[in-house]
């Protein structure tokens, strides 16, 4: 399993347990009275789960098991998939800070999620244009 | 890789790239506000990734990996109707949502997703075997 393969799987590992501790505290509201920030985390939880647990399991596998893109470049450009991996873990992390902070402190913060929204589009525009080129026959 | 699974894989790619888009404006929209309208496109951002992407991905996988019989990939007319419908109901769900259709569109398009899943399901089921068998 290459490096960067076992840096996706184990990444994305942390965040189904982020996401479960996540949806455990949204559980809790109901019951216990929590910081107002908690009433945020939905959108929180779902992309955890989502982009950070489902979406970089795929990426690390794809990134393994697909076909060659070429002999000279097997897994396609190296460091576009690496950027991939920094860039998507970069933008959910700025959204976990971003969304709590934007509802608790007001307006001020919400650039961390425009910056979040910029970091994971990147990850994805790279995942896709990376992996294209690997879709094929053998 | 067989060329269904080319199909599903790479719809499923472009899928991620709209997904991923409509997500990224939704959320900067979030952090300061410049199109109220984006709202309306949350329904689509999750019909995009989950089936379009994710579950089509995932299709055009187990096409390609299952067991074969002697080479062969069984009935393979089940899994390019899939292919088919998935994608009409992904398109006829997403644009229902973004463009306010009537909700018999979007209905449709999730008969289609459904009708996809029995599709596959019928081509899929003789290929789960165990090795050798």
């Amino acid at each position: 399993m290459p490096t960067l393969t076992r840096w996706f799987v184990r990444t994305s590992l942390l965040y189904l347990l982020a996401a479960l501790i996540t949806m455990l505290l949204l559980a809790l509201r109901g019951l216990v009275d929590l910081p107002a920030f908690v009433g945020a985390l939905t959108p929180v939880y779902f992309h955890l789960l989502i982009v950070g647990w489902i979406a970089q399991l795929i990426f690390g596998i794809v990134y393994w098991m697909f076909p060659k893109a070429s002999k000279e470049h097997p897994r396609g450009n190296e460091r576009v998939a690496r950027s991939v991996y920094f860039l998507l873990n970069a933008g959910l992390l700025l959204r976990v800070l971003g969304e709590p902070m934007t509802t608790a402190k007001g307006g001020g913060w919400g650039w961390m999620l425009v910056a979040s929204a910029a970091l994971q589009w990147l990850a994805g525009m790279g995942f896709a244009l990376n992996t294209w080129p690997r879709v094929r026959d053998r | 890789m067989p060329r269904l699974s080319r199909w599903f894989i790479r719809a499923a790619l472009l899928y991620l790239a709209m997904g991923f888009t409509i997500g990224a404006l939704m959320l900067a929209n979030k952090g300061m506000p410049f199109a109220a309208w984006l709202w309306r496109l949350r329904s689509t951002h999750i019909e995009v990734l989950l089936v379009g992407w994710t579950m089509q991905l995932a299709l055009g996988v187990a096409y390609w990996i299952l067991p074969r019989f002697g080479g062969k990939r069984g009935d393979e007319t089940s899994a390019w109707a899939a292919f088919g419908l998935l994608n009409v109901g992904v398109l006829l769900v997403g644009l229902e949502a973004a463009l306010g259709l009537a909700p018999l569109v979007g209905l449709a398009g999730k008969l289609a997703e459904v009708a996809a899943a029995a599709a596959f399901a019928r081509h899929a089921w003789p290929r789960i075997k165990p090795a050798g068998a």
